[in-house]
């Protein structure tokens, strides 16, 4: 990817994520690195057996020793094995990345033109309940037909409730963090009491469940692994963002106003219109992550019938997976990649007694020693030696890789 | 830096010093793999014959997303499974669900572990259990607290269900002879089958108490009628506890005395209000018997409505294991002591004779049938 004109990094120095460069990379690494060191102490202080032998570590060390040592190597070589052992478990990864990913992506837009989208979780519950609505509603329409309007659905319900936001904002001045925040309770809710109504829930069962999905409104997928659609939808997402984002004047507008909107207001832009329209396009993507979870199939080939828990967290796991990103598509899919393989592993990494709670320790130790490369420097002073003797080059060559 | 760095490891060299009692080292060899150790001298307890086989037979759970730490359903269901491990020797596997996507891939995991008999918890877990099971049909399944539709004639699916309306009639008619006030309060966590099954069985057993005795105690936060009442605030209402101590303060404003939290941890709200009331208000406890699973607050704990979900899952594993597990669903009654009522643990010199010897009576005639308890959410 390319840098284009002065204007672009302008526009970047306020979204107040630095350009990415071979050093940023190594000190990224080192994060890392850092968060599963840290991750293995508390493995081996959570482990009572591991503990127990720790009470003789004087009399007899090579027991301690070895136990932390073993402890260590069966629970990471779990997430490895879990998140990459294999056709399955390397699909699985992927699967699990694609709503992080997408929602992530519609995240990062929001960040570029100066908006906190905290309403990722609001629109993929919106865009995953009209999507599941049109996917177990409708029947007897063929895949081509069936499977698009799902999914045209579930974005445009997203888009609207992120688009709304964006009103909010442009036409009244309504803070766009504390609006999102409150449409996620109000989208939560909404889901919560959609199910308890005919329209949602399944005809046989008193439980608050929806029908399974239409077959022909579910993503295909290869058979015998975890790939389906959702995947490519969500490098399809991320190479159409970054397409808006560089080369369109939409995304000239939108890094304008997210860099200085007096500046582009005087310039002539409309202010309130890139408001809503970012705001729409953030919510449309993290509908297509709700959309994502709705009609992707699982091991069973169904996908899971929509509840109130069914998309988890991932609206506020979007935020992280964008900050790490750096707010670019290309940084946004691999670590939509690198939070998907976690998980996937990390569901794995119980089979070893390891409590899933860890993983989700690691994946904030990886986020905030990622998210803050000056923390890593103080921490390892190597690092800072490196990056003040490259300081000078970086600047003249200006290397832009996400 | 260097400076740092060094005083970073001298206090994780003195932490050691200080955590790290300079104990013996334990003299035998073997026991440098301590859980092997432990499963091998519990089996041996059990019966060294059978152990040898049991050692290969493996059986694996999955949670909700509650986490088997929920001290609710996934907690008492898991409960059943390392009694399993303690006491037939076998193997077990679990893995927990973060959320709803992760339950198909969970129940994979558990069959590319080999498992023979796989238990998860919950209907939320219901569809992915009924897929699992059709297509491996040499794996044995069982699911808690679900009996779906969609499993009939499924010859390796088995469903655990409790019909607690019977142990709550008994509760609400506890309850009903208990209050002072003649008013009685009950609340829900989420307005689902599995909770109001009991409210439906403690305001019926209120109005038996009424008919029989021609009181007229009140139950308030259910109108079993209308199938509606008093539930704990979202979000996460089962893990609501200040939720469910307004829940609770809202009904003892409105005059009830005795409680019955059907919500889960959050039902410890009401526990707290009961605790502070100076034994002016009291609660019966749900799902375990409170006096052991919350035991401080065993002073303000008549009874409790237990499920015995532990015992049901331990009953399905060592039927798998034993070769006799048929998939007929199993349903905890007062009969069968799949379900009942808890021990009066402290309130044993406060409940009259005449009321103990009532409900004796009760039982009997809900296990004879002469006592009908009408709940939607009966299992069928």
């Amino acid at each position: 990817m390319t840098e284009s004109p002065t204007p672009d990094r302008t526009a970047r120095r306020p979204v107040r994520l630095a350009r990415v460069d071979w050093s940023e990379i190594t000190v990224t690494v080192f994060a890392l690195l850092l968060a599963f060191v840290i991750g293995a102490v508390l493995m081996v202080i959570a482990d009572t057996e591991v503990q127990q032998k720790f009470t003789y570590f004087f009399a007899r060390p090579g027991d301690a020793l070895t136990a932390s040592v073993d402890k260590i190597s069966t629970s990471y070589g779990a997430l490895f094995r879990g998140a990459f052992g294999g056709i399955g478990p390397i699909t699985n990864t992927m699967a699990q990345s694609a709503p992080l990913i997408c929602a992530g992506l519609g995240v990062g837009l929001a960040f570029r033109a100066g908006l906190f989208n905290i309403g990722g979780q609001g629109q993929a519950i919106m865009g995953a309940m009209f999507g599941a609505l049109v996917g177990f509603k409708l029947t007897g329409l063929p895949l081509v037909v069936h499977l698009p309007l799902a999914i045209l659905a579930g974005v445009v319900a997203g888009g609207i409730w992120g688009g709304f936001v964006g009103f909010l904002k442009a036409r009244t001045g309504a803070h766009e963090v504390i609006v999102t925040i409150m449409m996620n309770y109000i989208a939560g809710g909404l889901l919560s009491f959609a199910l308890t109504q005919a329209l949602f829930r399944r005809p046989d069962r008193a439980d608050p469940i929806a029908p399974v999905v239409a077959w022909n409104a579910t993503f295909p997928r290869i058979a015998g692994t975890q790939l389906h659609l959702g995947f490519l939808l969500a490098l399809v997402a991320a190479f159409v963002v970054w397409l808006v984002i560089e080369r369109t004047s939409l995304g000239f507008r939108i890094r304008a106003v997210g860099s200085n909107p007096s500046a582009s207001a005087t310039a002539g832009m409309s202010v309130a219109n890139t408001t809503m329209v970012t705001m729409a396009l953030s919510g449309a993507l993290a509908g297509l992550a709700g959309v994502q979870v709705a009609l992707g199939p699982m091991s069973g080939a169904t996908p899971t019938p929509l509840t109130a828990g069914l998309v988890g967290t991932i609206g506020f796991d979007a935020i992280t997976v964008a900050l790490l990103g750096r707010s670019r598509p290309l940084g946004t899919v691999f670590a939509g990649l690198l939070f998907g393989a976690l998980h996937a592993g990390g569901l794995v990494m119980q089979g070893t007694g390891t409590p899933k709670e860890l993983t989700t320790v690691l994946q904030a130790l990886v986020v905030m020693f990622v998210a803050t490369p000056m923390l890593v420097r103080t921490l390892l002073p190597f690092l800072r030696a490196r990056r003040a003797r490259r300081a000078v080059p970086a600047v003249a060559s200006s290397g832009g890789l996400a | 830096m260097k400076k740092s760095l060094l005083s970073v490891s001298a206090i994780l060299a003195a932490s050691a010093l200080t955590l790290t009692a300079c104990a013996q080292a334990p003299s035998s060899t073997p026991s440098a793999s301590g859980s092997t150790s432990s499963s091998a001298s519990s089996s041996a307890s059990a019966s060294t014959s059978t152990s040898a086989a049991n050692a290969d037979f493996k059986a694996c759970m999955v949670s909700d997303s509650g986490g088997f730490d929920d001290k609710s359903f996934n907690q008492t269901s898991y409960a059943g499974l390392t009694k399993a491990k303690a006491d037939l020797g076998i193997q077990t596997g679990q893995v927990e669900s973060t959320d709803a996507k992760d339950f198909a891939t969970n129940i994979q995991t558990m069959i590319d572990q080999k498992c023979n008999v796989i238990v998860t918890v919950g209907f939320l877990l219901s569809d992915a259990t009924v897929a699992a099971a059709k297509a491996n049909p040499n794996i044995k399944f069982a699911i808690v607290d679900d009996n779906p539709a969609g499993a009939a004639g499924l010859k390796n699916f088995k469903a655990l269900v409790f019909n607690t309306a019977e142990s709550s009639f008994m509760a609400g008619y506890l309850a009903a002879a208990q209050t002072k006030s003649g008013k009685v309060g009950t609340f829900g966590g989420m307005k689902i089958p599995t909770v109001t099954i009991f409210m439906d069985g403690f305001a019926q057993g209120v109005e038996y108490y009424n008919k029989q005795k021609n009181k007229s105690v009140q139950v308030l936060g259910w109108d079993a009628a209308k199938q509606d009442g008093q539930f704990v605030p979202e979000p996460n209402p089962f893990d609501n506890i200040a939720g469910g101590k307004t829940t609770a303060t809202n009904l003892v404003s409105q005059g009830a005395d005795i409680l019955f939290p059907v919500a889960g941890p959050a039902g410890q709200g009401a526990l707290q209000v009961a605790q502070s009331s100076n034994g002016q208000v009291n609660a019966i406890w749900v799902d375990t018997d409170g006096c052991v699973s919350a035991a401080n607050f065993c002073k303000s704990i008549v009874s409790s409505v237990y499920k015995g979900m532990d015992v049901a899952v331990f009953d399905t594993i060592k039927a798998a294991q034993e070769g006799s597990f048929s998939s007929d669903p199993y349903v905890g009654t007062l009969a069968n002591a799949g379900t009942g009522l808890a021990p009066f643990h402290d309130f044993d010199g406060q409940v009259s004779a005449e009321t103990k010897s009532e409900l004796e009576k009760i039982k009997s005639d809900i296990e004879a049938g002469t006592i009908k308890i009408t709940s939607a959410a009966q299992p069928k």
